[in-house]
């Protein structure tokens, strides 16, 4: 164990995304990135990720950017396009609906379009979450949009060790990721341990966080933070739950969530995305399809109201899952 | 600003940028053909009456040099070098097209020959021209980024934060704005503010140049000094090739929206015989060494155009591959 490790037994979530980004670009000289702020003169970033990364790799390869969404996804996708492999931050998710046509016609397509000739290995680096009351445009999740879209990977870590192993696996995949970081949990203190640089998290790979007999809970982001406490709970209430992340939301791992399914007969899926035809519907659907006969109650859904995320702190409180919910959910499953 | 250039195109030069021209002019001659024929079912956006200005730019850059063009663009890409077999049988959607098929003529992409991009969304080659520019910056390369627009695509978003980047980067991109005075059916002067595009690239601090893109010498004259602009690590440069558009937005349509007058003139002064007249009274080329060179590009297009039809069709399987390196599971 290093004495890392042992000097820091509970890490942030935050910790391990700037570790993740010192060790990638010290291994991988063809490892760029941009954004807005990102840059030591503008304070590495607004959430200070990047902090020291352009005095230690340098101005060309740490870029501070313009406001212009649009101009920092071209220039992550021409990049990627001649062989570096571009991490671009669009500060917040809602942000990205300005740099859409970039993302989902060109980062996405350009692969298939050209028949295999290019290909965009880029990571999409973006945060959001509700919590700090600010509405409608700075925290919205639509990770729907980008998994509706072939040709992109989602994923979303909700442990330090996660987020370390996820942005290494995204920044070494061939195709574009959207890595969707949940800034209300970014801070948290959590037990686990800071990993070392061979660690990695393969796409597409769900995590069963803790294991149960009676439902199958299914959650990712700051959702799955709420689904392990829910977990918790129920166990004093009598109640075993299975608790998976997905971590990646696209491709998402059917084998692991199948199984869990099958095992259970009794699901609940919970995000903080609006729940009408949300990933949940993707996933119920799947369920549905798979393992009718098997299932002993219908697949239950939670997610965010259809509404604009909301500022006033009872409506927002109103509008996403929490655990209490996810447990009330869960005893109702299990009944 | 082009008096003062340095750069001039000499008479070797005119008969390679004709040369270019000429396969432009009959390739696109061809297409229009080929699809009214029957023998080819696609979308296809003529650039007829545009030639000099690829064949230019052709004649200037190197195969490592990069272009990202748009829907209207086969004139650009056959300027850079894309070879007329998998070019002929991407259009015809045949599995050895250079994109097997996927692409499609708004999609056309080889990167052999540093055609790396071609959108069908207005304005979109010029942020991502950015991002090659950037890694030629990083590679401590001289090659150039190059990117292709039309008037219209000036008064949308994209191609004004990739200047802005462009520049505060001192990227080595060049906007190369061609200007054929409609935006679809839309003319040029109802929808631009300011009635110059060139200008705007002061805004931007950047050098702004109005060319008769027509004309090849002036338009090599301004494209070259760009070019050595670009690979000194100056910065970009935004030119505005003015031009004119022969046919529709896209082929087939009604153009009844351009002025009749204006189109005949626009015809009347075909740069691409114009330059050919020139060359025979210069004594550059004889009538005879010219009916030979087209004589030549319409063997080439024969022979491509047999290749592609006698090419097999993609398989339904073949969807699964190419959306992620990795294929998806039947």
């Amino acid at each position: 164990m290093s004495a890392e490790k042992a000097a820091k037994p509970k890490v942030s979530i935050i910790a391990a995304i700037s570790k993740a980004y010192q060790d990638i670009f010290a291994e991988d000289p063809k490892v760029i990135t941009l954004g807005e702020d990102l840059a030591d003169p503008e304070g590495g970033g607004i959430a200070k990720i990047t902090k020291g990364l352009s005095t230690s790799f340098g101005d060309d390869r740490v870029r501070s950017t313009p406001i212009s969404e649009q101009a920092i996804m071209g220039a992550a996708i021409g990049a990627s396009l001649a062989g570096y492999k571009p991490i671009a931050e669009i500060m917040l998710m809602n942000f990205t609906t300005v740099a859409m046509d970039m993302i989902v016609n060109h980062a996405a397509k350009l692969r298939f379009m050209s028949g295999g000739q290019t290909s965009v290995p880029i990571v999409i680096r973006t945060m959001t979450g509700l919590g700090y009351g600010s509405g409608g445009q700075h925290c919205d999740y639509l990770e729907t949009w980008f998994a509706h879209t072939a040709g992109i990977k989602v994923c979303a870590a909700s442990t330090p060790e996660d987020a370390y192993g996820l942005l290494r696996s995204a920044v070494e995949d061939p195709d574009p990721v959207i890595f969707i970081e949940n800034l209300p949990t970014y801070h948290a203190p959590m037990a686990f341990e800071l990993p070392d640089s061979s660690h990695r998290v393969p796409l597409g790979k769900a995590a069963i966080q803790r294991e149960g007999s009676d439902v199958t809970l299914i959650a990712y982001a700051r959702m799955a933070v709420e689904a392990r406490a829910a977990a918790v709970q129920a166990a004093e209430q009598g109640v075993s739950v299975e608790v998976i992340d997905l971590r990646t939301i696209a491709p998402w791992d059917r084998e692991t969530v199948l199984a869990s399914a099958r095992k259970t007969g009794r699901v609940l899926i919970a995000h903080e995305a609006v729940k009408e035809h949300g990933v949940g519907a993707e996933i119920a659907a799947v369920i549905n399809e798979e393992l009718f006969g098997a299932l002993k109650k219908p697949v239950k859904r939670l997610g965010g109201a259809f509404s604009a995320v909301p500022y006033s702190k009872p409506l927002e409180t109103a509008y996403a899952p929490d655990a209490a919910r996810i447990l009330a959910a869960i005893i109702e499953l299990a009944k | 600003m082009v008096a003062t250039n340095q750069y001039v195109a000499d008479s070797a030069t005119l008969l390679e940028i004709y040369k270019r021209a000429a396969l432009l002019k009959a390739n696109d001659e061809r297409a229009r053909k080929v699809i009214l024929s029957g023998q080819i079912a696609m979308v296809y956006y003529s650039y007829r009456g545009q030639e000099i200005i690829p064949s230019v730019m052709g004649q200037l850059l190197r195969d490592d040099d990069t272009i990202c063009t748009i829907y209207r663009g086969i004139h650009d890409m056959l300027g850079k070098g894309f070879p007329l077999r998998p070019l002929w049988a991407e259009l015809a959607g045949r599995v050895t097209g250079s994109c097997k098929g996927k692409g499609g003529p708004m999609h056309l992409t080889y990167p052999p020959k540093g055609i790396m991009v071609t959108t069908g969304i207005v304005g979109s080659s010029a942020p991502i021209a950015n991002g090659l520019a950037w890694a030629a910056q990083l590679d401590k390369s001289d090659r150039v980024s190059v990117c292709t627009f039309g008037d219209g695509a000036s008064n949308i978003g994209a191609v004004h934060e990739a200047m802005n980047l462009a520049s505060i980067w001192k990227l080595p991109t060049i906007f190369v704005c061609q200007n054929n005075l409609f935006a679809e059916h839309t003319t040029f002067e109802k929808m631009t503010g300011g009635q110059n595009i060139a200008g705007r690239a002061a805004g931007y601090g950047m050098p702004g140049v109005r060319v008769n893109g027509n004309d090849p010498e002036e338009m090599y004259s301004a494209f070259a000094q760009a070019v050595a602009r670009a690979r000194a690590g100056e910065g970009p440069t935004l030119l505005e090739c003015m031009t004119f558009r022969f046919f529709g937005h896209n082929f087939g349509d009604d153009d009844s929206y351009i002025p009749k007058d204006q189109k005949a003139a626009a015809m009347e002064a075909d740069p691409v015989p114009a330059l050919r007249a020139r060359l025979i009274a210069d004594r550059i080329a004889s009538e005879h060494e010219l009916a030979a060179i087209e004589a030549d590009i319409e063997a080439q297009i024969d022979d491509a155009l047999e290749f592609a039809l006698a090419s097999p069709w993609p398989e339904p399987d073949d969807l699964r591959f190419d959306v992620f390196e990795k294929e998806i599971a039947a």
